[in-house]
């Protein structure tokens, strides 16, 4: 039932002790770094001298752009020659946000994510197959590694080609699945279609529904459909990757594995801690990083500390499925994407006009992006073709930063709403 | 002689081709002959009015994306091969043709044919040497009394 008993079921007291032994050693770590050297400098933190935990609220918040800013090795704690492997948030404008990882870190994540599939109740002898993209996403490499530790057979399948991942499933006997929510419900299209009953005619049990917020009513949808449970499981890769917070077998919120983090929950205008219970944005501090530690990190997600314990027995605490941004971030198909980064990318290309606008559409199972762009006006020659070469170079400019490729519908200058003040860039007309 | 045609950039959607015809109605310009190409969700709306600069300021002045565009309005018979002889010049110098439209002026006497081409110069020279006669934004407005006359 569990991976580590001592540590999933630790008392709170003992808990905080080794927080706070951590957060210590984290502190010695983080000082070699050039950016947090200054910090500590800049707010007289001794770290040969942290009491208590507490010392975590002197030290100032750490967003996106702090590590975008200090790329790429501003927050390294360790020389380069200690890092082995590195990945980069699916969700970026023109830096991606990269994050070093140590053999100690690899080492260590990789337990995280097997801890978090055991507590689900993966086993040895389960076959898992991993639909997720493998690369620098962390949904892919993150996951394979831990489902060999605990010992299942592991199909690194990679992200789309339904009918082979079909395939796959049936020839051997796929029992978990790794997969993004929206892609289920799609592959579940390709399942009737090939007229195989993922319910009846396979052996899946369970699966892990990540990279993208879901809704309950979205979960117990796959699970009906699919006759299995689907946990929910979250993380960034600024935090690893997948193994932060996972559902156990009793599906009520999910355990963030403490011992790893520090967490707090903030009122994201007044930055203030909310009380457990209530909603806020979710910070979070590395304990044990080695290559890139990282204090305070404002996640920008949304959710609230389930208060009470959970009947499974373990005492990290658990958080609430996440419920939106902080920001205004957009989840397509798994990957992230900000307004700004398309934004950027429309204004390098001439013939553009000031204001564009993004609708995001579910069409039965399958999400997709429409994004209307305005023309300049002085552009138009009044030919159809020069106006097909610019929708078409949009859609390939934004294809590569993207990585989705987005339907271009080009409109009238002044047509759209003005981009100044708070413009409603996204629509986003997804419904359950 | 160069002839204007004016161009329009306009979402394909319903309403747009009205908006541009209930303006130049306001205005008294008459429409010519019109063209429309769609491309899925835009397209470019061309007209050949008989004052296109006066167009143009009225239709960008309402918000339009509106072009000016060079074009050759060649005078043809109207009658069978009275079209065929101008492409077949064309395609004898090798001048490509973008766009093209035409409208009868008097029933099987005489038409125009408007041609979009990339050397308008050179094409132009190349239509009149062989005896075509090409129109401009004036001689389409005055060739019109001609057509009612026929009444």
């Amino acid at each position: 039932m569990y991976w580590e008993k001592d540590i999933e079921t630790m008392d709170r007291d003992r808990l905080a002790a080794i927080q706070l032994e951590r957060l210590r050693e984290t502190l010695k770590k983080a000082k070699k770094s050039s950016y947090y050297s200054e910090i500590f400098k800049k707010i007289g933190l001794d770290t040969d001298r942290v009491n208590s935990l507490d010392v975590i609220g002197e030290i100032p918040f750490t967003i996106k752009d702090d590590l975008r800013e200090h790329w790429p090795y501003g927050f390294l704690a360790v020389s380069k020659d200690e890092l082995i492997r590195m990945h980069s948030s699916s969700g970026t404008t023109g830096r991606a946000t990269v994050i070093f990882h140590t053999a100690g870190d690899i080492e260590k994540w990789t337990n995280l994510v097997a801890r978090s599939m055991y507590m689900a109740g993966m086993r040895k002898g389960d076959v898992f197959q991993n639909m997720m993209s493998y690369g620098l996403f962390t949904g892919g490499l993150g996951f394979h590694y831990a489902a060999e530790k605990v010992g299942a057979l592991v199909i690194p399948a990679g992200a789309g080609n339904s009918k082979r991942q079909i395939q796959l499933l049936r020839d051997f006997e796929t029992t978990v699945i790794h997969i993004i929510p929206s892609y289920a419900l799609l592959l579940s299209t390709v399942f009737e279609e090939v007229g195989v009953d993922p319910a009846k005619d396979t052996k899946l049990r369970m699966a892990f529904l990540g990279a993208e917020p879901h809704s309950e009513k979205m979960r117990k949808k796959i699970e009906e459909i699919y006759g299995f449970k689907g946990y929910n499981s979250y993380g960034l890769s600024e935090m690893n990757g997948p193994g932060v917070a996972f559902e156990c077998p009793f599906q009520s919120g999910l355990h963030i594995w403490e011992d790893q983090f520090f967490v707090e929950i903030i009122d994201p205008e007044t930055l203030k801690a909310v009380p457990d219970g209530e909603e806020g944005e979710l910070v979070l501090t590395t304990l044990v990083r080695e290559g890139m530690p990282i204090f305070r990190y404002r996640t920008k997600d949304l959710t609230r500390i389930i208060p009470g314990s959970c009947e499974c027995g373990r005492t990290h605490r658990r958080i609430d499925r996440i419920k939106g941004r902080t920001d205004d971030m957009l989840i397509l198909k798994g990957v992230n994407i900000f307004p700004i980064q398309i934004e950027k990318k429309l204004m390098e290309i001439p013939g553009v006009g000031t204001n564009f606008q993004i609708i995001l559409e579910r069409e039965g199972y399958n999400d997709y992006m429409t994004v209307k762009v305005e023309v300049q006006k002085e552009f138009f020659a009044g030919d159809l073709k020069q106006l097909e070469r610019l929708r078409h170079r949009i859609v390939d400019d934004l294809k590569s930063d993207i990585l989705i490729t987005p339907k271009v519908s080009l409109v009238e200058p002044g047509t759209l709403p003005k981009s100044e003040g708070k413009a409603v860039r996204v629509i986003d007309n997804r419904k359950e | 002689m160069i002839a204007y045609q004016l161009s329009i950039f306009a979402e394909n959607k319903p309403g747009r081709l009205a908006a541009v015809t209930g303006i130049l109605a306001k205005e008294k310009i008459n429409i010519r002959a019109t063209t429309i190409a769609t491309s899925d969700t835009f397209g470019v709306i061309n007209l050949i009015v008989d004052d296109p600069k006066r167009a143009q300021m009225v239709l960008s002045k309402a918000g339009m994306t509106v072009n000016l565009r060079e074009v050759l309005a060649v005078l043809i018979e109207d009658k069978p091969g009275g079209l065929d002889r101008l492409t077949q010049l064309l395609l004898k110098e090798n001048i490509n043709i973008n766009n093209a439209y035409g409208f009868v002026l008097e029933s099987r006497e005489r038409a125009v044919f408007v041609v979009d081409v990339d050397q308008i110069e050179k094409a132009q020279k190349i239509i009149e040497k062989a005896g075509f006669k090409t129109l401009d934004a004036d001689a389409l407005a005055a060739v019109e009394p001609f057509h009612y006359m026929k009444y």
